[in-house]
């Protein structure tokens, strides 16, 4: 029983882990784009919503709101006016410029918000459970990511594939040089992107300063499971990264099981062993 | 704040400088003016361990204003100067910073607080350099055997004051004793010096465990930031743990805590070294901080006084919470006492600007501070002075967390404040 519920934990940890990193595959995906300060991103949403919740008031359902629509114009405005300079053949200018991104919003979050850890308090939502048996209880909380996650990609999964949208965001991943013939804008295409990658970031956010403390400095640690999630995944592809989150989830879980040591490598030696046989991941898009 | 890195430029400007003032002091005769000694000070202001930095600027500012436009020394008044630089929580910046100090600015004192990435550091580029170096809020040994201290030749420059691993583990079983339970402890150690330290089978908490009659079950060392525990919940469930002792970093501690609750396992007793140190750590927990124990360095119970301002802990406490609005923290007794053991060697020196003379009357301190006697001569190696430890359990008094003195075992002279509960 016991390692049934390791593998329980260990999908809905998929779930966090696929959340964290659904931004940064879109982005990726669309663009080739890899954001380094996109874990500072997910600590800024959570430091918003504590601001607004314990700070300002503001009722959680409201936040919530004015979180995600703060996120999305902040990711269309950064891209438009400041990533889109950069972005070109030359993949070290993004990375360059989010490193910059990355140092500049964590001492900006210890100015403002002091080096104190935060948390945002959810009532019985953080200790509930379902309890199935002895050993296996799935934490509301959890679940509740975890089907965050599903929904968020299945969601991105909806634009791409069934809007008019999501057809021009396609059409710039696959070939950025002749979209702009057919009366297309990538300025704008990537802006909308990154719009909806900040999105998810503000979703990631709102969970994280649920689930545990965090400080400005907490955003780098929460980059490595996202980009591990990704590669597993195969790059582009969004249900992929749900899969890759999981993987990575469960092989952590039963890698405690063994020795609570062996956890964090489990998940780096299964990646390391999926990068040998499956170099381009699980579901490859491009 | 300017980076240090030792580029051609930077190079020729120290060691101009340097020859500069050097060649400077030859040339002018002794002055009737008396030197400005300058006191340099690495904290770390940013990065991870910022929240021990958070009591710098009032203890700074208490200090500045008390000793005005200068220090009597000797019969001689001298301006004092503070120089502080942000290690960052990085160590190899601390030893840049610590560099800056020692050869660009040309402090007489240098000092270092919190960690032995920030103490260590320090003191190795102190006694590198030959100049005085005080330290405190390292436990000792990773403060000592860390730099490869040698307990029969000690050091020259360098002195430390804190407890040690051996008062820690004395309180920690302390308080396991004042709780009915069945004596089976569940270990949350991670793979980090602090970890290591603690799961030591000769140094660390297991000798003394089984000595006083404890089951230990260790699930092994964890790495720090794991978003998952449930291999450690699921193994203390079937060990029947009741109580659970680690040093555990706050947002590892919080994931820990949430999902022990949604696991249903609930154990009487919960140390939580790190985590809980800080109340606004422990705010962040809601009302599952109740009950949480933890070590007490310094807190306005402590029944010792500031030799230089006058104040009591208690009035220290009060002062900062009425200056700054935060809540009193334990660094901030130990950020006091680290000026008030500086001011007193210097007032003590032979010469204040020589280094060996501010050595000297460090090594003899014997100095009743707002965190206890200060005395290098009893340490258990030299360069070391111990300062007393307890033991604390929160408990929630309108939805705030306060820290009540509940062991205090191995100092009687410190007031309990509570007894020691069962959680929940």
């Amino acid at each position: 029983m016991v390692w049934i519920n390791a593998i329980v934990q260990g999908v809905l940890l998929g779930g966090l882990y696929a959340l964290f990193a659904a931004g940064l595959s879109l982005m990726f995906g669309v663009m080739r784009f890899i954001n380094i300060a996109h874990g500072d991103f997910i600590v800024t949403a959570a430091y918003l919503m504590v601001a607004l919740v314990t700070g300002l008031a503001v009722h959680p359902a409201v936040a919530v709101v004015l979180v995600l629509i703060a996120l999305t114009t902040a990711g269309y405005v950064n891209q438009r006016i400041l990533l889109n300079r950069v972005l070109g053949k030359d993949i070290l200018p993004p990375i360059l410029v989010t490193f910059g991104m990355s140092i500049i919003i964590q001492n900006a979050l210890l100015e403002i918000f002091s080096a104190d850890s935060q948390r945002l308090p959810a009532g019985w939502l953080e200790t509930g459970s379902i309890v199935l048996s002895d050993a296996v209880a799935i934490g509301w909380l959890p679940l509740l990511m975890f089907a965050a996650a599903v929904a968020v990609i299945g969601g991105l999964q909806l634009v791409f594939y069934k809007t008019p949208l999501g057809r021009m965001l396609r059409a710039t991943s696959d070939d950025p040089e002749i979209v702009p013939l057919m009366g297309g804008n990538n300025a704008h295409i990537f802006a909308i992107a990154t719009a909806l990658a900040s999105l998810v970031v503000g979703v990631a956010g709102i969970f994280l300063a649920m689930k545990t403390n965090f400080d400005p400095s907490a955003g780098p640690a929460r980059l490595l499971f996202a980009f591990e999630a990704v590669i597993i995944g195969g790059l582009g592809s969004l249900w992929g990264t749900l899969v890759g989150g999981i993987v990575l989830g469960v092989a952590q879980t039963l890698g405690a099981q063994i020795d609570a040591g062996v956890q964090i490598l489990a998940g780096h030696l299964v990646f390391l062993a999926l990068l040998v046989v499956r170099p381009r991941g699980l579901f490859p898009k491009m | 704040m300017t980076k240090h890195t030792l580029s051609r430029r930077g190079f020729m400007k120290a060691t101009g400088a340097t020859g500069l003032l050097a060649a400077s002091g030859i040339a002018s005769p002794a002055i009737a003016k008396t030197k400005k000694l300058k006191i340099g000070f690495v904290t770390p202001q940013t990065g991870p361990l910022a929240i021990f930095a958070e009591p710098d600027q009032f203890t700074l500012n208490q200090f500045a204003k008390k000793i005005g436009d200068g220090l009597m020394i000797n019969g001689s008044k001298h301006e004092i100067e503070f120089i502080v630089k942000d290690s960052q929580s990085n160590s190899n910046r601390a030893s840049s910073v610590a560099q800056e100090l020692i050869l660009g600015e040309e402090v007489d004192v240098i000092c270092a607080t919190s960690t032995p990435d920030t103490t260590n550091p320090v003191a190795d580029q102190a006694e590198l350099n030959g100049v005085p170096c005080l330290t405190n809020d390292t436990p000792w040994q990773p403060h000592f055997f860390g730099r490869q201290g040698d307990p029969a030749k000690g050091f020259q420059y360098t002195y430390h004051f804190f407890w040690g691993l051996e008062d820690i583990i004395g309180s920690f079983v302390n308080m396991w004793d004042k709780v009915d339970t069945n004596k089976v402890v569940g270990a949350l150690w991670p793979n980090d010096p602090d970890g290591n330290g603690w799961a030591h089978p000769e140094l660390g908490f297991p000798p003394v465990m089984t000595q006083r009659g404890y089951k230990l079950v260790d699930p092994g060392r964890y790495q720090n930031m794991s978003d998952d525990f449930s291999a450690q919940i699921s193994a203390f469930k079937q060990a029947g743990v009741e109580i659970v002792t680690g040093v555990v970093i706050p947002p590892d501690f919080t994931t820990f805590w949430t999902q022990a609750a949604q696991q249903g396992f609930h154990p009487k007793v919960v140390n939580a070294a790190k985590a809980t140190e800080f109340p606004q750590a422990v705010g962040a927990l809601g009302d599952r901080a109740d009950g949480l124990s933890v070590e007490v360095w310094w807190s306005p119970h402590h029944p010792f006084s500031s030799g230089f301002t006058g104040q009591t802990s208690a009035e220290l406490a009060a002062d900062y919470e009425a200056q700054t609005g935060n809540p009193w923290t334990m660094p901030l007794g130990f950020k006091h006492s680290l000026f008030e053991v500086i001011f007193d060697s210097l007032q003590r020196s032979e010469d204040p600007t020589d280094p060996d003379s501010i050595a000297a009357a460090i090594k003899a301190t014997n100095y009743n501070s707002v965190v206890g006697n200060i005395n290098f001569a009893g340490g258990p190696v030299p360069n070391i002075a111990k300062t007393p430890l307890v033991g604390g359990q929160w408990r929630l008094e309108n939805g705030k967390p306060v820290l009540d003195i509940v062991e205090n075992g191995a100092h009687p002279d410190i007031p309990l404040t509570g007894e020691m509960k069962a959680i929940g």
